[in-house]
């Protein structure tokens, strides 16, 4: 149910914004997502920050959800738009049970699903802020694929959002093969989720890994990761240079 | 426009909701501002919480109405989930008009006090306590440091006293009176904190009536060269 509070914007005829809401900005964001796909399904983390500008205002919330029996979904970006996604995916997994016939809601319809929904509201200039990351595992096969605020949508064997983008994907490429044990896979993605809290500045340390099998989804207790600032180097790094840094 | 997207909004006020063993524990300044003048020095901001005074009483005022509808067909009190829920309603779908950050807290007989900080954008978030207002930025420090779960009422209401105290130190935007509203199985008491009898704070003086009472408390001393 939606109630939108009646606003006069003036003339549609001559007036280009009557009429029309846009989301225009981002408030409450959450930064990245990494997952893999590894041997029995896949693997997801997340920190648990939202973020208000500069300020890292939320440390409690929860970004990977579950959805249906078989697919788990985590999301950046803006928190109100992932809790509005949310109540439509409640939706469609109710009218999924309501037919009752045995079947339900693999990942592959889940993302298409969300794909669709993306993309529409990207043509109507209203884009839920978010990048998605929805990964299951239906009938053995596993499936991982990521959607983005304007509709991109695509599978691959391991995801990652935001600043996960530019600093994660390479540890990926690097590292990820077929078949990566539990205890592999959660390495990796610590490695990931490591580097992510030295150098993206609205990382918080506070995390949960998400897992996604045939049995189902479970999600971790949040930990935290430990730190090295050891380095020789920053002792005194301007030793050498006084004035620099 | 100049989209400085890492400057939050900040409204001109401090407001405050803590958790406590047994309810709730609600806490606002007074200060409304028209620009630099201060339009009402003793406003109440906390009715079912508002902020940013015209936005949020519009909200409040919906809110109110389905709220009583809603008691109504339930044949109960609603609880504190389902306001923070249709006040997120409001705030999520009219997010490009809105500029107003909220704080609902209540009592009810499922889950106790409960506080849900539904800042700009219209997000919900369940939090043991919640800060907002442009005030609210001196606060995070130190409500890292002094929150504590499991107060005693008291405890709680001198908390957000303080803290509100501290806030209207430091904010310009903040000022007048500590309004707190103590929510429980009980019921709801207002309770009312002058400017004036709060503690001081750095570089702030005792007042007095006039320098007179200064010079003569004083024997007059002779001044320095």
């Amino acid at each position: 149910m939606t109630f939108t509070i009646p606003i006069d914007n003036g003339d549609a005829l001559k007036n280009a914004e009557a009429d029309s809401q846009r989301t225009l900005y981002p408030y409450v964001t959450g930064t990245s997502i990494v997952a893999i796909k590894y041997k029995d399904g896949v693997l997801m983390a997340s920190d648990m920050g939202g973020s208000y500008g500069s300020t890292l205002r939320y440390k409690n919330i929860e970004r990977m959800k579950a959805i249906g029996k078989h697919s788990l979904l985590g999301a950046s970006g803006e928190i109100s738009d992932f809790q509005e996604i949310l109540r439509y995916l409640d939706e469609l997994v109710l009218n999924d049970n309501m037919w009752d016939d045995g079947n339900s809601l693999g990942p592959k319809e889940v993302h298409n699903y969300l794909t669709r929904v993306m993309y529409n509201r990207r043509n109507k200039f209203n884009p839920l802020w978010n990048t998605l990351v929805l990964g299951g595992v239906k009938n053995g096969e596993s499936y991982l694929g990521m959607v983005s605020m304007i509709g991109v949508s695509f599978e691959d064997n391991h995801v990652a959002t935001g600043f996960g983008n530019h600093l994660a994907r390479p540890i990926l490429r690097d590292e990820w093969h077929a078949d990566l044990s539990f205890e592999e896979g959660v390495k990796l993605l610590e490695k990931c989720m490591r580097v992510l809290l030295y150098r993206d500045r609205s990382a918080i340390n506070k995390l949960q890994i998400a897992k996604i099998t045939e049995e189902g989804v479970t999600v971790s207790q949040p930990y935290s990761l430990k730190t090295f600032w050891e380095f020789k180097a920053f002792n005194n790094p301007t030793a050498g240079a006084e004035g620099s840094w | 426009m100049d989209l400085n997207l890492d400057a939050p909004h900040s409204m001109g006020t401090t407001i405050i909701g803590v958790t406590y063993n047994g309810g709730v524990v609600l806490g606002a300044d007074s200060r409304t501002s028209t620009g630099m003048y201060v339009a009402n020095r003793a406003s109440d901001k906390i009715t079912q919480l508002t902020d940013n005074a015209a936005d949020s009483q519009v909200v409040s005022d919906y809110v109110r109405y389905f709220l009583h509808q809603h008691t109504i067909q339930l044949g109960q009190p609603a609880t504190v989930k389902v306001s923070a829920n249709l006040i997120r309603m409001l705030a999520y779908n009219n997010k490009n008009m809105l500029q107003t950050g909220l704080i609902v807290g209540g009592w009810d007989k499922y889950e106790g006090g409960k506080i849900y900080g539904i800042p700009l954008g219209g997000t919900v978030v369940e939090q043991p306590f919640a800060i907002g207002g442009s005030g609210s930025s001196y606060l995070y420090g130190f409500f890292d440091q002094a929150w504590k779960e499991n107060m005693t009422k008291e405890e709680a209401e001198q908390l957000v006293v303080k803290a509100v105290s501290l806030a209207i130190a430091r904010d310009g935007a903040s000022g007048g009176v500590v309004r707190t509203v103590i929510i429980n199985s009980e019921g709801v008491t207002r309770n009312f904190y002058p400017g004036d009898k709060l503690q001081l704070w750095h570089e702030e003086l005792e007042p007095q009536n006039s320098l007179l009472d200064i010079l003569n408390a004083a024997g007059p001393e002779p001044m320095a060269i």
